[in-house]
């Protein structure tokens, strides 16, 4: 590399911005093409009804999901527990509001601890246990399956009527037309997105996921903020289990298995790096809005469920490729 | 001429966006000969190389090889053509066992293609070892061995492919006096089979041992061919850095304050220390000499808790303190700069002023955790100019600055969180002689304004250059502190075998 310093000085600062963010322009691009194409196909697919309904709301929980375990990528770690983790608190949080009448702000609050207190543990699991990310959350993935199911009996948490404004968490209105859950995600990303660029854990996510073996050098307590950002995508993961239950008017303790990988596949698309160092959240929030269109696009096609899944698979692909191909050709990677 | 050479390259240029990395460079290679390419870091030595073994494709100009023109287009072509490399990062797969490393893509199939022979192979690898004068068994596991071995191990299987042509990247950089000595021997025994070897170091004082000829590029640009015997290492270097400079030198003895920042008394770990005891002064460069393995690492990683201690006390300015972790050792003000920079000292893919400010994150931001940017930047920017790092701007990516400026970087990020002791790990290693002399002129300047540093090396014309006093350490103690002013090369090497055979 040495040979080849490269020399930016005589470039004007638009061009530098754009070609520094061409990675999410791109994404970005992507979706927009993808959206025209199935509105050319089927302008029904546009109408607001199906953006806010049939989009962005099943957008929300993986979402939320992507944004929390953006930042545990970002570290050069994976949370493979935050699916069975959402069925975890979901169940909790059904058992306390349903079963002893906790009331709706509370029920978020410990919703959101809950989920937090998942991301801790996998934090200490992996700092002071010394196991790798990956099996670390694939054990708590397995384990708070399990929880899941013991706590609720096997038997989903329905959430009745008497539970004043649960269902308003997800699908009310505070702007017209636009529902509660969709305003979470976005609220949530703009949140996520301050404190990853802004703030002493956002930095050290990034300078422990570009070299950790440098950063515990420079005297920065790799292990303590290590708990603080898996705890940190845990609460992430707990506003995912309550918009969920709140949407679907029940806490069912087999769902969320499987929601992991597509969190994760919405972080990659979205153009943050396995390796670690670098990410967004507006890139993950553009890659999890791709799948979500892809999904919706193809079902108004009317293409059966399974070959939906063999499309998300050629996305990742294509996105990853292509994102590679890139990089390679400005440098970035060799 | 033309029936002894190998191998030439004429007017080889190539460009890579917004750089001209070669312009026009020749180099020519003969049957039996040991030519030396130099050049700082950037000079344009490693694109040439990439460029002879097929990595990268040149733009403009002619490689002729035994008599005709050729084009390598591919690493794969290279070996074909008989053109083998020895990369300075050795590529090696540890669990395979010698043999297999050696024929590794090329192992011979019993029947039906489907099973490897071991035996045949290991028979081979043998021969070929037995060849070579290597002591080597094929059928052990590649980890196990010494660096030194792993490289013998990498020339056997240069030579294997019955090349002609053997580049050598910076062979020595992780070897001790005695294995360079071996590596010279193989060396020179292929020279004698008729092996044309291309060979690329930093270390100039090497030069004189082992090679015929040495062409200097500088900027891309070729420079000047020499013959060995009628040059001298003085030449060399003005060549490769277009202007004089003194490698001789000794400090100018400043007056030693007599204030003790920091006192280790009997440090120990479970495997290599035992019982090391020093004093460094105020505004003191203290040099650690020793031979590779001595303990010298150990002993800084041990004093700023990054490995642990099974005994020993650290006292500042008189008072223990307890050093547990790195982060307690950058609390006390003790910043360790590796010797392996890009693994333990910088974050490549981030900027200068992420990298600056790393160890004083908390200094830069507010009660809320918000970070303060302005002064983050101001900061890198005076430090830029303080430390003249070449860099366009604090947005620069490290991953994009020569290894001299990476290594200010370091230091601006110690000088950021006011740390007053500096432990330098093999300071100037992977750095060119023009920088190295900055990194010296900045040493000296750090410690006239009052840092106390210990200053690792294994270079004795560093530490003599550099020290106040000498500590030399070998087998994990420490056999003994000199002055600069009774120390010379063969009193420190001494003390640094004293406890060796």
């Amino acid at each position: 590399m040495s040979d080849t310093e490269k020399v930016t000085k005589g470039e004007n600062r638009v061009a530098a911005y754009v070609k520094r963010e061409i990675g999410r322009v791109l994404a970005l691009a992507s979706l927009v093409v993808i959206f025209i194409f199935f509105t050319v196909m089927r302008p029904v697919f546009a109408s607001w009804e199906n953006v806010s309904d049939g989009i962005l709301m099943s957008t929300v929980v993986i979402g939320l999901m992507a944004i929390g375990t953006t930042f545990v990528i970002i570290t050069g770690g994976i949370d493979l527990s935050i699916g069975t983790a959402t069925a975890l608190v979901a169940v909790i949080v059904g058992k306390l509001v349903q079963g002893l009448g906790l009331n709706v702000w509370a029920g978020i609050l410990v919703g959101i601890i809950i989920g937090g207190l998942c991301g801790v543990i996998n934090g200490l699991l992996i700092t002071i246990l010394k196991l790798p990310p990956f099996i670390a959350t694939l054990a708590t993935m397995k384990a708070a399956q399990g929880l899941a199911l013991i706590i609720s009996d096997l038997k989903p948490v329905m959430f009745t009527s008497d539970v004043k404004g649960w269902d308003a968490i997800a699908t009310g209105n505070i702007i017209p037309n636009f529902p509660n859950g969709a305003l979470i995600l976005f609220v949530g990303a703009i949140i996520g997105s301050i404190i990853l660029n802004k703030t002493v854990i956002g930095r050290y996510t990034f300078a422990i996921g570009s070299n950790e073996a440098a950063t515990k050098l420079s005297g920065v307590k790799v292990n303590s903020w290590l708990v603080a950002i898996y705890g940190l995508g845990g609460l992430y993961v707990g506003m995912a289990a309550v918009v969920l239950t709140s949407r679907l008017g029940s806490a069912r303790p087999d769902l969320g298995l499987g929601y992991e990988l597509e969190a994760i596949a919405a972080v990659i698309i979205g153009g943050t790096s396995l390796l670690g160092g670098k990410g967004t959240i507006s890139g993950t929030i553009i890659g999890a809005l791709i799948m979500s269109v892809l999904i919706n696009g193809l079902r108004i096609l009317e293409l059966q469920q399974e070959w939906q899944y063999v499309i998300t698979g050629i996305v990742i692909v294509l996105a990853v490729w292509g994102d590679n191909v890139r990089r390679r050709k400005t440098g970035e990677i060799s | 001429m033309a029936t002894t050479q190998l191998l030439s390259l004429t007017g080889v240029s190539k460009e890579f966006p917004g750089v001209k990395a070669l312009k026009n460079v020749h180099f020519d290679l003969n049957i039996g000969e040991v030519h030396a390419i130099v050049g700082e870091n950037g000079a344009g030595k490693s694109t040439l190389m990439k460029i002879l073994s097929g990595i990268y494709k040149k733009d403009t100009g002619d490689i002729v090889y035994l008599g005709k023109s050729v084009n390598v287009s591919s690493p794969l072509e290279a070996q074909k053509l008989g053109i083998s490399i020895i990369h300075q990062e050795l590529n090696l797969m540890p669990d395979l066992t010698v043999a297999e490393n050696i024929f590794i893509g090329r192992e011979d199939r019993r029947r039906g293609h489907i099973f490897l022979d071991n035996r045949k192979l290991n028979k081979a690898a043998k021969t070929l070892l037995e060849e070579l004068d290597l002591i080597l068994d094929p059928k052990q596991k590649v980890g196990e061995l010494t660096i030194a071995k792993q490289q013998m191990v990498e020339i056997a299987k240069a030579v294997s492919y019955r090349g002609e042509v053997i580049i050598m990247d910076e062979p020595t950089s992780s070897l001790t006096p005695a294995e360079t000595d071996a590596l010279f021997k193989i060396i020179r025994s292929l020279k004698a089979a008729g092996k044309g070897i291309v060979y690329i170091s930093h270390r100039l004082e090497e030069l004189s041992k082992i090679t015929d000829r040495i062409t200097v590029i500088r900027d891309g640009e070729y420079v000047k061919t020499l013959t060995t015997t009628e040059t001298s290492i003085p030449e060399v270097i003005s060549l490769m850095v277009g202007r004089t400079v003194d490698q001789d030198q000794r400090p100018t003895i400043r007056p030693m304050s007599s204030e003790v920042v920091l006192k280790v008394e009997g440090i120990s770990d479970s495997r290599l220390l035992n019982d090391v005891s020093f004093e460094l002064r105020k505004g003191e460069i203290l040099g650690f000499a020793g031979l590779m393995g001595a303990g010298r690492t150990e002993l800084a990683r041990a004093l700023i808790g990054a490995d642990p201690k099974t005994s020993g006390k650290i006292f500042l300015r008189g008072k223990e303190v307890k050093i547990k972790s790195p982060s307690d050792a950058v609390k006390s003000g003790i910043g360790y700069l590796s010797e392996d920079r890009k693994r333990y000292g910088l974050l490549l893919i981030q900027n200068l002023t992420f990298n600056t400010i790393l160890s004083s994150i908390p200094a830069f931001s507010n009660k809320f955790g918000f970070l303060k940017t302005k002064p983050a930047g101001s900061i890198t920017r005076d430090a830029i100019k303080q430390l003249s790092i070449r860099t366009p701007s604090e947005n620069q990516y490290l991953k994009n600055l020569s290894g001299g400026n990476q290594q200010k970087v370091v230091i601006a990020k110690w000088l950021t969180r006011d740390c007053d002791i500096l432990i330098f790990d093999e300071p100037t290693r992977g750095i060119d002689v023009g920088a190295k002399d900055e990194i010296y002129k900045l040493l000296t300047k750090l410690a006239s304004e009052g840092k106390s540093i210990i200053m690792i090396s294994s270079e004795l014309p560093e530490i003599l250059r550099m020290s106040d006093r000498i500590a030399v350490m070998c087998e994990g103690k420490l056999t003994g502190i000199i002055d600069n002013k009774d120390a010379d090369q063969n009193k420190i090497m001494q003390y640094a075998t004293k406890f060796r055979d």
